[in-house]
C-alpha cells in the first residue's frame, strides 16, 4: 500500500477513537487548492511536449464516459428501490470524478514503475462536468411533474447559475488553470516553481488524506442509517465502472498505466464538485446518502483495494 | 443616545444556499447582511463544517419588521422543505435607522 494511504487510515482511526484531531478549515482549503493546481500544472507541463489536437479522441471519449455512467447507474439504483431524485444525484457523483483518487492512483503507478500518459490530468479536468450534467438531466426527468412547475424563465436562470457554478467552480478553475499555465510555461518556464508544486506533492497529498480520513470516518456511522443498498452501490459500482473505464482505455490504445488511470477515474466518485452542485440542482435528493456512498464507502474502497485491482486489470487487458 | 427599534433576522442554513440567500434578502428589501461560518447540530443531524458539502452559514439581517417577515416567509417557502434551516427573530435597537 502506498504510504499516503496510511495517513487516510490514520484519519479514519482518529475519528473512530473520537480523537479531538481536527484540521483547521483554512488548511483544508489551502491543501485542496494546492493539490488541484499541482495536478493541473503537472499535466499541463507534459501537455506542452506534445501536439494537443492529437489528444482530441481521448478527450471526447473520456467526456462521453463520464456522461454515460449516470445513465447506466440510474436504472440500477432505481432497481435498488432508491427514489428518482436520490438515484439521479448519486449517479452524478459517480459520473464525475475524484481528483484525490486520481492522485493516489498515479502515485501507486509511479511507485510500481508503470508508465502512464503524463497528461492524464487533462482527462480528470474534462471528466468532472459531463457526469454532473447527466445527473441533473436525469433528476429533471425523474422528478418532472412531482414538484410544482416553476416558470420557464426561472428554470433557464437556474440552469445558467448552475452552469456558471460548475464551469467556474474552484476545482475547474484551478485544474484547468494549472493545465494551461503548465502548457504555456513548459518544462523550463515552470522550473522555478517546481520546488513548491512538484517536489512536496506527495507530502501534501498525505496531509490531505489525513483530513479526508477524518471526514470519511465520520460518515461510517451513517452507513447503518441507509442500510444495505448504500453498501451495494458503494462497493459494487466502482469495480464495474472500472471495467468500463478500462475497456474505453484499451479502445483508445492507452498504455497499461493509462488504462489503469482511466479505470480509476471511472470507478471514482466526486465528493467535492458533485455534492455542492447536486445540492442546488436537486435539493430534494438526500445529500447524506450520496456523500456516505461516495466518501464513506467508495473512496476508501478505491484507495485501499480498488486501485491495486484496477492496475492488475489494466495489466491483464494490455498484455 | 437616540435608539431606534429594528428586527434582527437570523438565518442558519446550509452553505450551499449562501449565494441565493444573499440575492433573496437584497431583493426583498434588506440593505445589508452579515454572514458567518458556523457549525452545530439539529434535527437533521450534525454539521461539522470540515469540508465543502458540510458547511453551514449564519446570516444576520437587521431590517424593518415587515421586511424581516417577508424574507422569513420566502426563505421558508423556497428552502424549508429540502434544506437544513433555522430562523429566528430578535428585537434590536440601532442608532442610525436609515442604514436598515
Amino acid at each position: 500500500m502506498d504510504v499516503v494511504v496510511y495517513f487516510f487510515l490514520l484519519g479514519v482511526l482518529a475519528r473512530l477513537l473520537r480523537s479531538d484531531l481536527r484540521l483547521p478549515e483554512a488548511l483544508y482549503e489551502t491543501l485542496s487548492i494546492y493539490l488541484l493546481l499541482a495536478i493541473g500544472l503537472k499535466g499541463g507541463i507534459e501537455l506542452s511536449k506534445q501536439p494537443v489536437l492529437a489528444l482530441a479522441p481521448q478527450v471526447l471519449a473520456t467526456m462521453a464516459l463520464g456522461f454515460v455512467i449516470p445513465f447506466v447507474l440510474f436504472p440500477a439504483l432505481r432497481f435498488l428501490k432508491m427514489n428518482g431524485a436520490d438515484s439521479a444525484s448519486l449517479a452524478a457523483h459517480y459520473g464525475s470524478v475524484s481528483v484525490v483518487t486520481f492522485a493516489v492512483g498515479s502515485a501507486a503507478l509511479t511507485r510500481q514503475g508503470i508508465a502512464f500518459e503524463s497528461h492524464a490530468a487533462l482527462w480528470v479536468a474534462v471528466m468532472e462536468v459531463p457526469g454532473l450534467a447527466a445527473g441533473i438531466l436525469l433528476a429533471r426527468w425523474a422528478t418532472s411533474g412531482k414538484e410544482s412547475v416553476s416558470g420557464t424563465e426561472r428554470a433557464v436562470s437556474q440552469w445558467r447559475t448552475l452552469a456558471h457554478d460548475v464551469l467556474c467552480g474552484k476545482s475547474m478553475v484551478l485544474l484547468l488553470g494549472g493545465i494551461v499555465i503548465g502548457a504555456v510555461a513548459g518544462v523550463e518556464g515552470s522550473a522555478p516553481i517546481k520546488a513548491v508544486f512538484v517536489d512536496p506533492f506527495k507530502g501534501v497529498l498525505a496531509l490531505f488524506l489525513l483530513e479526508l480520513g477524518l471526514v470519511a470516518g465520520g460518515r461510517l456511522g451513517e452507513i447503518k442509517r441507509f442500510g444495505a443498498a448504500v453498501l451495494v452501490v458503494g462497493l459494487g459500482a466502482p469495480p464495474l465502472l472500472a471495467l468500463a473505464g478500462a475497456l474505453v482505455g484499451v479502445a483508445l490504445n492507452l498504455s497499461t498505466g493509462g488504462v489503469a488511470i482511466l479505470a480509476t477515474l471511472a470507478a471514482s466518485a466526486s465528493y467535492i464538485a458533485a455534492p455542492t452542485t447536486m445540492r442546488i440542482a436537486v435539493p430534494q435528493a438526500n445529500a447524506a446518502l450520496s456523500i456516505t456512498a461516495a466518501l464513506g464507502i467508495t473512496f476508501p474502497f478505491n484507495i485501499v483495494m480498488g486501485i491495486p485491482m484496477y492496475i492488475e486489470l489494466a495489466k491483464f487487458l494490455t498484455t | 443616545m437616540n435608539k431606534h427599534p429594528k428586527k434582527l433576522l437570523v438565518i442558519i442554513a446550509e452553505a450551499a444556499l449562501e449565494k441565493q440567500l444573499e440575492q433573496d434578502v437584497r431583493r426583498l428589501g434588506a440593505q445589508g447582511y452579515t454572514v458567518y461560518d458556523v457549525r452545530g447540530a439539529g434535527h437533521t443531524g450534525e454539521r461539522e463544517g470540515a469540508w465543502e458539502a458540510d458547511r453551514t452559514i449564519e446570516m444576520k439581517v437587521v431590517c424593518q419588521a415587515d421586511v424581516a417577515d417577508n424574507i422569513a416567509r420566502h426563505v421558508l417557502q423556497a428552502y424549508g422543505q429540502h434544506f437544513g434551516l433555522t430562523l429566528f427573530f430578535a428585537d434590536v435597537a440601532v442608532v442610525r435607522p436609515e442604514k436598515y
